[in-house]
């Protein structure tokens, strides 16, 4: 296969036709900020947090092919400020209260917050009114920490072929939505060994009568940052799947 | 009473100044006092805001984040509610006894925790009146004063404050608000780093335990009427002990004594504290009154906290404490000792126990070891019951099948302090303050008996030396004879 070069903040990176600006940078082991994006299902570029520039145009990291000779500026102050937003917007629109979160210290949000060095929120808190779904007997939903990733959406759909996940409503109105009777996951088909379990990058899908068993000090994030350590999903594969 | 204060009659002669402190909840406190024709004190009360909201928003929470949760209820003592959280989820998990290595880290975490909150209320909060007097000039009369006067003492209390909060953190994996006990057991123990860490500074701190106890003591005897008198009311006194009946900080059973001595209840499982205990609600104050049911509500308030540990065990675990408190009994011949100031002692008493149970634990191979967790049968109540540093701790859930928070109760420490600490302070303003004209040194001197309870008020706003307090003289019509306010700043404000 032919082998193509383009550049990430000056450093050559090698791709093969075809491979995305994220996936060119994955394999090279370059960090570029991302929630909604896993290398195992279809980009969708909806978190925009892989906001990149290439030849100067603003473009997303995950869904925008690699170019050959391409410039791709990654790490500048500019770029970082516009995340630092994008995500503080993130942290308002739910609850985060990640000092109680069972998530916390291993959770991508709040790790990508520390990699971009937000250190508050800024904006004022929606404190939107969301209930649990602890219907199931394994897997509890807390919705107050969803971040319209729609990772589960697609882990449901492409490797569960499932369909248990949907997001529905529009805009500010946007939100989870389960496919079963009810609308609760326990009338749905969800096991807890489902592959749309394991990508949340977020605490939204917590197995249920545990918590906090990682101690502080040994969690994902505690010792080293995420553009070392890497995604939750990479952490949370089932065995055997791929 | 409030309403009295919301309008005056006269603001054109009143001095105004806005208290901002006044809108955070926690730390404020408040006295009212009532005169009659003859300028006699007919009422005395304090008012504390407590911190009712957990109950409410833990409902709708799973189980398994109330010990993570629930604790923040506290900056001073948060591992309390920590355990008493995991003791009442262990039991929502079906575990009876959680496994030895868990059990000597919880306990690990929690003498660290009394330890740190004693030497803090002790060294920072109290030593200021204690060395200096309650009429010592206010600029003077705080922890900066202590660090100005007696620099190595104040040396000593940061240091033995920074231990304990060194073995909470190796225990629960943050100095403030860790993760450590979760239901069922614990998420680490120690490796040997850890514990030759903390072995290496541990028999200086026991030494510097025995003289805070020492310290106390002269202070007290120095002034042994006073010490004797001031504040001191006669009460029942609740904690826990052990099967022996000893001193008993983490896990035991309820035991209830009179103002003589004698038994009320023993050996009680705290699970079944509702058939013991009860709550009043009374109008004027947002904190409930807990009584002993079988006594009532007149007879039945009791006091919990150092002093009432000290008066109700048979002995302490530990030798240098239980020879401590061998040398504090006889202060009243035996019998429960009342004056409220000597709670400081009972509570540096506790100080030196913890520093030498931490010592035994220390050597226990227990906490390096790696079974740490359990699980049971999945029960629908849980309740968890602990010597808080400032009192028994009562925490009670509820859960629904999903394993979701229906119901909680939380009777925390200064809560079971409530009619004890309002009749201190009503013998204060009877003996001390009736017939006169406030001044700020009286105004302290109220400060002083509230302060010997450690309540959890003083956490936020009483750091050095400043609780926002306003006292006021009203006659029998209700008409304000006089009124004093302390600002969190420390400005005095007199006023009519
Ligand atoms: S999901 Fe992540 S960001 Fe949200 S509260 Fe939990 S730890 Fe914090």
């Amino acid at each position: 296969m032919t082998q193509c070069h383009f550049f990430i903040d000056g450093k050559d990176i090698p791709f093969h036709p075809g491979q995305t600006i994220m996936d060119a940078a994955m394999t090279a082991g370059i960090y570029i900020p991302h929630l909604c994006h896993n290398p195992d299902y279809e980009p969708t570029g909806s978190c925009r947090l892989c906001l990149v520039k290439l030849n100067g145009r603003y473009v997303s990291a995950c869904t925008r092919p690699a170019q050959a000779g391409g410039k791709v500026e990654n790490q500048s102050e500019e770029i970082n400020q516009q995340r630092k937003t994008l995500l503080q917007m993130l942290f308002v629109e739910g609850n985060h209260q990640c000092p109680g979160c069972e998530k916390s210290g291993r959770c991508q949000l709040q790790a990508v917050a520390y990699y971009v060095g937000m250190l508050s929120p800024y904006f004022t808190h929606f404190y939107p009114n969301r209930q649990l779904d602890a219907s199931h007997p394994e897997m509890m939903l807390d919705f107050n920490r969803c971040i319209l990733c729609g990772l589960c959406v697609r882990a449901s759909h492409d490797g569960d072929k499932k369909d248990i996940f949907a997001i529905s409503g529009r805009g500010i109105k946007s939100h989870l939505v389960i496919n079963s009777p009810s609308g609760k996951l326990g009338d749905s088909h969800f096991n807890a060994h489902d592959l749309a379990a394991s990508v949340c990058p977020v605490g939204v899908f917590l197995p249920k009568h545990k918590g906090y068993e990682v101690p502080i000090g040994q969690r994902l994030y505690d010792r080293q940052p995420i553009s070392q350590v890497g995604d939750v999903a990479g952490q949370n594969k089932p065995a055997g799947r791929s | 009473m409030i309403s009295n204060l919301e309008t005056a009659e006269n603001p054109e002669k009143l001095k105004r100044v806005v208290i901002e402190p006044l809108t955070r909840v926690e730390g404020h406190g408040k006295v009212t006092l009532l005169l009659d024709e003859n300028n006699q004190i007919r009422q005395a009360r304090l008012h504390i805001v407590e911190f009712r909201g957990f109950e409410k928003f833990i409902q709708g929470r799973p189980y398994w984040e109330l010990p993570v949760l629930v604790q923040r209820l506290c900056g001073i003592c948060p591992v309390s509610h920590h355990l008493a959280a995991a003791k009442a989820t262990d039991m929502l998990v079906g575990v009876k006894q959680i496994t030895p290595t868990a059990e000597k880290i919880r306990r690990l975490m929690h003498f660290g925790q009394t330890l740190q909150s004693h030497a803090l209320h002790f060294f920072h909060l109290s030593s200021p009146d204690l060395l200096f007097g309650y009429d010592d000039e206010v600029r003077h009369r705080n922890i900066i004063g202590v660090i100005e006067d007696y620099p190595e003492l104040a040396k000593k209390g940061v240091l033995l404050r920074k231990y304990g909060q060194e073995v909470i953190r190796l225990t629960a994996g943050k100095r403030v608000h860790g993760t450590g006990a979760i239901p069922g057991g614990v998420n680490k123990s120690l490796n040997t780093d850890d514990r030759n860490y903390l072995q290496k500074d541990i028999k200086q701190i026991i030494e510097w335990g025995e003289d805070a106890v020492e310290l106390i003591k002269t202070i007290y005897h120095e002034h042994p009427d006073y010490h004797r008198d001031f504040a001191s009311i006669q009460s029942n006194s609740m904690s826990l002990v052990n099967a022996r009946g000893e001193h008993e900080l983490y896990q035991g059973g309820l035991r209830a004594r009179d103002a003589q001595g004698g038994d009320i209840f023993d050996h009680v499982d705290g699970v079944r504290y509702e058939d013991y205990l009860c709550e009043a609600v009374k109008p004027w104050s947002y904190m409930k009154f807990p009584f002993i049911q079988s006594l009532g509500q007149e007879q039945g308030w009791y006091r919990v906290g150092p002093l009432a540990r000290i008066n109700n065990c048979e002995s302490l675990s530990t030798e240098r404490a239980e020879q401590q408190r061998l040398e504090f009994m006889p202060l009243e011949n035996g019998q429960p000792v009342h004056a409220t100031l000597a709670t400081h002692w009972a509570r540096m008493i506790e100080l030196l126990h913890c520093a030498e149970a931490i010592e035994q634990l220390l050597h226990d191979e227990d906490i390096l070891g790696h079974d740490l967790l359990l699980k049971g049968d999945m029960q629908a109540r849980g309740i968890g019951v602990i010597e808080a540093p400032r009192g028994t701790l009562f925490h009670h859930y509820e859960i629904d099948g999903d394993g979701v928070v229906q119901k909680a109760n939380l009777i925390v420490s200064t809560t079971q302090n409530n009619q004890a600490i309002n009749e201190s302070i009503r013998q204060v303003a009877n003996n001390y303050l009736s017939g006169h004209e406030l001044t700020e040194p009286m105004l302290n001197q109220i400060e002083v008996a509230i302060r010997a309870y450690d309540p959890c008020l003083s956490c936020a706003t009483h750091a050095l030396g400043k609780m926002p307090l306003e006292i006021e003289l009203l006659d029998a019509d209700g008409n304000s004879l006089s009124r004093i306010r302390k600002q969190a700043s420390g400005e005095i404000c007199l006023g009519r």
